[in-house]
């Protein structure tokens, strides 16, 4: 495409400058429009899964319904409240929609088919999406409201924290690709996917991601019941939506990060061989690339939306003990596991599939035993808990007996 | 090369910001505007709000936010480390171990000093 803009008479570097910017515009747009789809489908499994319709009137199968809600949204006022801090409660939808945007940058959909291949691009994705927690903080902080302010506090706590063991099981994938490119993360995955060599990490990341995007049963950042909406309570019209939409943009994306990291990404059958060439730009669109990424995707989008429907939310003592008491140490002796297990096999001479398999079974036979030793920790520490409750049981009901007497 | 995909990222950024704040720009211009005081109060309850917003908090967010920093640092000096892995030999994992063991070692004080527990 840089070559038809210099045909045109324009200098190499403003060619190459405007090329950037519209492959920039065109992929932010598309990964835009996703969310339209992706509410629709989540308030139909949602209905179906609690036994309901749900949308059902506008359009075919109601699938114009989150258009016809963006079309409403638009012509709502959009109040700021007399005590808020007017510029911060501005910024925060903005940022918030940004800092998703910017993450699409890296994502790749074929062999030399990505926005941009960054050589950090593992590290870019979590220092972007840390850019979300800061919007969510500067929108409870702004609204001046309790309720707000508190949905605040609690994401801080919350994403902060399970930040920490997403990126130890993201060291994973990493260390065995020895690379934090994404291209490079997929490329490693060509004989056998992550998910079947570290399927604790995997574990990990799906659990650390839901409460990265405030997902039920992670979503005390919310919490209607308690908080009435959190953060977002001050926000109307369409700063509510951009709000909304940062925050479906970000649980699309980390489906797709994680269908990067463990699943394979845009490999399968033929991926690198089906591509589309496209007229006049001269593009060659890798088709099956694309469609494999997206249905990768939508299968780990579709479990997040299970779990949600599933399990009740946490109380917040449980979710920080539940994150610095049990998935951060897992995280930090589950690094250690692989490392040392991916070490003793000496390196495969080719990445065929028979070459690559004694390493992957020793690893995975690693991950096995280290779950079976989690497991067995955890019946001893309840068995010493129940042991400790049944005494103080035992304890207070023979008291108040003999006080009986 | 690396500059240009970095100058990639400087055209998305550009971009990025504007896609959020069009609709937000639409949407004050079309939309209604007429403000009452009433119409500008915080929403809490019905009741009117008493006090101020921007109080003292619970300690235990900025013992997390502590306890985080350690980590946060840890995993940055790490990811050199899992980059570099395949390369080198069992002494990487020794050091690599021993680095997150010490750390580690922070999380049990943490944990034993009381700054997990949520009360």
């Amino acid at each position: 495409m840089t070559e038809l803009l210099t045909d045109a008479g324009l200098s190499k570097d403003f060619a190459t400058f405007l090329t950037h910017l519209i492959t920039a515009g065109a992929v932010a747009t598309v990964f835009l429009l996703v969310p339209i789809f992706t509410i629709w489908l989540e308030r139909k499994v949602s209905a179906r899964m609690q036994d309901r319709l749900g949308p059902n009137r506008v359009g075919p199968y109601g699938l114009l319904q989150t258009i016809a809600d963006v079309l409403k949204l638009m012509t709502k006022e959009a109040i700021t409240p007399a005590n808020a801090d007017k510029v911060v409660f501005f910024i925060a939808p903005i940022l918030m929609v940004m800092s998703v945007v910017l993450i699409v940058a890296v994502i790749p959909y074929g062999e030399n088919f990505a926005p941009t291949d960054l050589s950090i691009g593992v590290l870019y994705v979590i220092a972007i999406s840390s850019l979300g927690t800061i919007a969510i903080l500067m929108a409870g902080w702004g609204s001046n409201n309790k309720y707000a302010l508190l949905g605040a506090f609690r994401v801080m706590a919350q994403l902060v924290s399970y930040e920490v063991p997403m990126v130890l099981a993201l060291l994973v994938p990493v260390m065995l690709a020895g690379t934090m490119r994404m291209n490079g993360i997929i490329e490693a995955q060509d004989s056998i996917w992550f998910i079947f060599v570290v399927p604790v990490s995997a574990l990990i990341f799906f659990v650390s991601a839901t409460a990265e995007v405030g997902r039920q049963p992670f979503d005390l950042l919310e919490a209607e019941s308690e908080i009435v909406a959190g953060f977002n309570i001050e926000y109307g019209g369409m700063q509510f939506a951009m709000l909304y939409l940062g925050e479906w943009l970000h649980a699309v994306l980390i489906c797709v990060i994680t269908a990067i990291l463990f699943l394979g990404g845009w490999d399968g059958p033929g991926a690198k061989d089906a591509l589309l060439t496209l007229p006049i730009i001269d593009l060659e669109l890798p088709v099956l690339g694309i469609f494999y990424l997206a249905a990768k995707s939508f299968l780990i989008y579709f479990l997040h939306m299970w779990v949600r429907f599933t399990v009740p939310r946490l109380r917040i003592d449980h979710l920080m003990g539940f994150n610095w008491k049990f998935l951060v140490p897992v995280g930090v002796f589950n690094l250690l596991v692989v490392a040392f297990a991916w070490k003793i096999m000496p390196e495969p001479d080719s990445s065929s599939l028979g070459d690559e398999l004694p390493r992957a079974l020793v690893v995975l036979a690693s991950n096995v035993l280290f779950v079976m030793l989690i497991f067995f920790v955890i019946r001893d520490y309840a068995r010493r808990e129940r042991a400790k409750v049944e005494a103080l049981v035992d304890e207070t009901v023979y008291a108040a007996a003999s006080a009986g007497d | 090369m690396e500059l240009n995909e970095w100058a990639f990222i400087g055209a998305f950024f550009m971009l990025s910001w504007i896609f959020p704040a069009a609709p937000v720009i639409i949407n004050k211009l079309i939309a209604p505007n007429r403000p009452t005081p009433i119409k500008r109060e915080t929403y809490e309850c019905g009741v009117e709000t008493v006090g101020d917003t921007w109080v003292q908090f619970k300690v235990q967010y900025y013992l997390l936010a502590l306890v985080f920093l350690v980590f946060d640092v840890e995993m940055v000096l790490l990811f050199p480390w899992a980059v570099a892995y395949n390369e080198l030999g069992m002494f990487a994992f020794l050091a690599g171990g021993v680095f997150i063991l010490l750390l580690l070692e922070g999380l049990v004080y943490a944990w034993r000093k009381g700054a997990l527990e949520w009360t």
